[in-house]
Parts: structure tokens; sequence; C-alpha cells
């Protein structure tokens, strides 16, 4: 098997790009990455992308995506795993370079959130959740979420307060990033003001939906020519649980995190210390929580004495989010994962400006989709 | 419209029909083809009491569409006596505070509207407090 490379990362600033289509935003982010990666022919790529058809009634987007962005005939495909897509589409394009079959892959992550707006953009999102028995009760993205900061509030006694860390620490890392929706920082006092938008979420607690694409390069060995600028992926792991949240013996065990980061440190090598940063799902903050939970960086039921802020911010003991997270960037739900990946990678290339965590080696990436249903993991080291 | 997919699920949403598995006994709600638990193929049907607790809830304001002649609406995982877990809206609760552990019933109620006035009406559970 051969060792598989990030030679280029593309990315569009998230935002409402009202003047800008599905396919304005992918081929942006494709060629943005290709040209960092020495313009390399791509055997294959793979598009992460979770709404296109509900929400701009566009299917087949591996012709219109690569045809757009100027590789007509080159093999493309969509893959679709919720909010994680893009994170699954990189695990696709992972295995088809290390096992050796193609020495060129690009991965785009896309979303055009802003085509629809209101309760057909929620209509839409639940999509990751169980449509029969879960969005058919009316529940939506963040109310699954909101089902289970509840119970957590209440299983294990926590306060309130304990779920400001996660968007505290996003939006303070997120104000140094240009390609982040929102560039302001927040504190405590900030967070407890804040509207209620899903009892006991709110406005701080959840994500923004946005539009966006992020786009990596992965090459072998034999295409890698700036190896000072590269990026190794030492781990790709999916795992799945229920898909809805109510079929789980215990709803508050994220049991797809907890296998696929137990897999991706098992594959790589590596224990959790040796981790320089944490791209998890910060939002909703219950998730980041449940994240660091289950995949082994506190005790069961815990997390909220591990997640407070300096605990998690860039001079902390496991910075996440370090260039906004999810929280600050908004959420592009095809895109999400590559973004965290991009993050990573501008950490390890030493690039991350006011934002730099010190002599960063090894990141680790995780995307969720809907309640955690699939975790997908992702070690990245520095070549 | 989605009649097809409406008409397939309305033992479930209407009588709150799921299965009990033959090999281990584990009851399932809603029903599958094979046993969570056991992993035998699971086709016995089983009609649940409607009887449960409140396990967590949430309320919402943005809601799905379809959804919106409701809204505000609380919408609870409701722990069934016979063992599940499933997801409803709870109904019919007045000034009562909703808790965690709180005993609900199950209701036939209209769940969502599609769209104009030729769309479907569709009906199926919600859980209210359980009375005096």
């Amino acid at each position: 098997m051969q060792k598989v490379y990030i030679a280029g990362v593309g990315q569009v600033p998230v935002g409402e790009h009202w003047d800008k289509s599905l396919t304005n935003l992918s081929t942006a982010a494709v060629r943005s990455a290709l040209k960092e990666a020495g313009n390399p022919q791509p055997d294959i790529v793979y598009i992460g992308n979770f709404l296109a058809s509900s929400l701009s009634h566009q299917a087949n987007l591996g012709a219109l995506v690569c045809d757009e962005a100027g590789l007509r005939g080159v093999e493309g495909t969509t893959v679709e795993a919720g909010e994680a897509s893009g994170a699954a589409a990189l695990h696709m394009g992972y295995l088809a370079v290390r096992s050796g079959l193609v020495d060129c892959v690009v991965v785009v992550g896309v979303e055009k959130m802003t085509d629809m707006v209101g309760t057909e953009v929620q209509s839409a999102a639940v999509e990751s959740g169980d449509t029969d028995f879960e969005g058919m009760q009316g529940l939506t993205y963040s109310g699954i979420a909101g089902l289970l900061m509840q119970r957590y509030l209440d299983q294990y006694r926590a306060p309130r307060d304990s779920f400001a860390g996660f968007p505290i620490t996003a939006h303070n890392n997120g104000v140094n990033n240009p390609f982040a929706m929102y560039q302001k920082a927040l504190d405590l006092e900030g967070y407890k003001k804040a509207p209620v938008v899903c009892e006991p979420l709110s406005l701080y607690d959840v994500p923004t939906y946005a539009d966006g694409a992020a786009a990596v390069i992965l090459v072998s060995q034999k295409l890698l020519k700036d190896k000072n600028k590269a990026v190794m992926i030492s781990a790709s792991e999916i795992a799945t649980d229920t898909l809805a949240v109510h079929d789980r013996a215990d709803p508050l065990a994220f049991e797809a995190v907890r296998i696929s980061t137990e897999n991706a440190l098992q594959k790589a090598g590596l224990t959790r210390d040796c981790l320089d940063l944490f791209e998890c799902w910060d939002t909703p903050s219950i998730y980041g929580m449940l994240s660091l939970e289950a995949g082994g960086f506190a005790e069961r039921g815990q997390g909220w004495r591990t997640a407070a802020p300096e605990n998690m911010a860039l001079t902390g003991r496991l910075p996440i989010a370090t260039l906004g997270g999810i929280k600050a960037h908004g959420l592009v739900p095809g895109a999400a994962g590559i973004y965290q990946v991009v993050d990573a990678v501008t950490q390890l290339r030493g690039k991350a400006g006011k934002n730099q965590i010190k002599s960063a080696q090894v990141a680790m990436t995780q995307a969720i989709s809907g309640a955690a249903a699939s975790a997908i993991t992702h070690i990245l080291r520095t070549a | 419209m989605e009649i097809p997919r409406h008409w397939r699920l309305q033992k479930q949403r209407l009588a709150l029909v799921g299965e009990v598995c033959p090999h281990c006994h584990a009851k399932i709600f809603p029903a599958r083809d094979v046993c969570p638990e056991c992993g035998g193929e699971a086709k016995t049907a089983f009609k649940f009491s409607g009887k449960g607790e409140v396990y967590s809830f949430t309320t919402l304001h943005s809601v799905p569409a379809g959804f919106e002649e409701n809204a505000p609406y609380t919408v609870a995982l409701v722990k069934l006596e016979e063992g599940p877990i499933i997801t409803a809206q709870l109904t019919d609760v007045g000034e009562k505070e909703v808790k965690i552990g709180m005993p609900v019933e199950m209701v036939t109620r209209r769940i969502r509207q599609d769209g104009d006035e030729r769309g479907m009406l569709i009906y199926g559970y919600k859980f209210r407090p359980v009375m005096g």
C-alpha cells in the first residue's frame, strides 16, 4: 500500500453567497487546490455533498462538478454521509490512492444552502436523521441535539454554562480566519445572553448553515513535489451507529465516535497524548461534549469539567476549532469535513499565523453526521 | 405527496404496532427486518401499550415545512414501558411543566400538513401527560 499525501488545499470563504451557484463554489475550491499542488492531472474527483438534490434539485454532481472545473472526462462521483459527506469523500480518495490504483485524487466538499430558506432548509437538513421516525415528528437537526443536551444536563447534573467552552473557543479562534463566516470573539456573558432557539440550546449552541466549498488534492509519493508543504494522512476511519437516536441503548454514548477514534489512533500507531490539535465537531455544543467523552478525551459524564475554554484554547491541553471550527465558520454540510482538514493542514504547515499551535505535528479531524450516526476520523501528520 | 410511504407506516403511526423478536423476545419499535438485539429475523407483530415516561425533551421554534401550525411545540424521547424509546411530540400539556420522568400516554393527533388545501393530512402518535 502506498502512502497518501495532501499536496494542496483550496477553500472559498464560508458565507451566504447569493450570487454564486453550487459549481461556482466547487470550481473555485478545486482550481485553487490544484494550483497549490502544482496542477497534477487528477485520476478521480470525489465530491462530498449532502443536500444538492433537495435544495438545488440537482443530482449527478460527478459530471457537473468535473465539467465546470475544467476536468471533463475525469472519473467523478458524489459521496454522501449527511453533514460528514466531505470527510466521507476524503475517505474514498484515501482508499483510492492508498490502494495503489491511482496517484492523484481531487476531493471537494460543496454545499449550496441558501437557494432555499426557512422551513424548507430545516426539512432538508433533518434528512441526516431518520425521516420516518424523527423528521416526521417535527424534529430538526438542532432539535435532536436539544433532546441530548436536556438529558445530559439532567443525568450528569452539569451546569448549563459548561457548554460555553465550545462556542467561546471557536469564535475566539475564528477572529483571525478570513474564511470563517463569523470573525468576532465571544465571552461567557455573550453566551449567557443569547436567545434560546431550541430549548435548552441557545443561539451559540447551534450551527448556522452557510454556503461554501473546500478541496484537497491527494497524491502518492510518486507525484509529491514539495515535501515541506505536504501533509500525510496516517488514518482514515468511518464508523456507524443507529440512524435514530431513540434506537440507541444509551443515547448519550456516541458509539460511532468511540469506534472511529479508537480505530484511527490504532491505525496511526498513536495515543491521544500525541495529538497537537483536534478539529472536533464542535457544534451543536452538546455534540462537542459527547465527542470528547466518546473519543476518550474525557470521562463519561465528566466532559463538562474538561471542556473549559482554557483547556481547549490554542495554548490548552487539547486545542480544538483552531481556526474557528464549525461554529465560527458556519456549517457547510457537504464541505465541513474538508474545511476541518484544510485548517489542520494549515496548522501542520505552520501557516496558521496568530492561531499557530507551536510545533504542531499531529492533528486529528472528526466529522459526524446527524447525531453521530456516522463518525469519520482522520489523522494527519507532517510529512 | 408520498402516499405509499405514509400508507405503509399507518399501523406503526396509528396503533403503535412494532415487533417482538421470535428468537430473543426483545420488543422492537419501529419494526425492523433484523432484531437489533440478537441478529435473528424479526417479523412477529406486537402492539405496544402506549404508556411510558419522558426520557428527554426539547422545544422547537424554528420548524420544518408542514409543522408550522403547531410551532412552538415540544418533542420528547419517550421510554415506553415495554423498553424501547421513541421520538414523539407532546400534546395537551397545558400549564404543566414538562419534566424528565413524567408519565405520558399515546394519543392520535394530526402531525403534519402537506402544503396547500389539496395536501395530505398525516395523523399519528403524540404523547400527553397521564391524567389524574
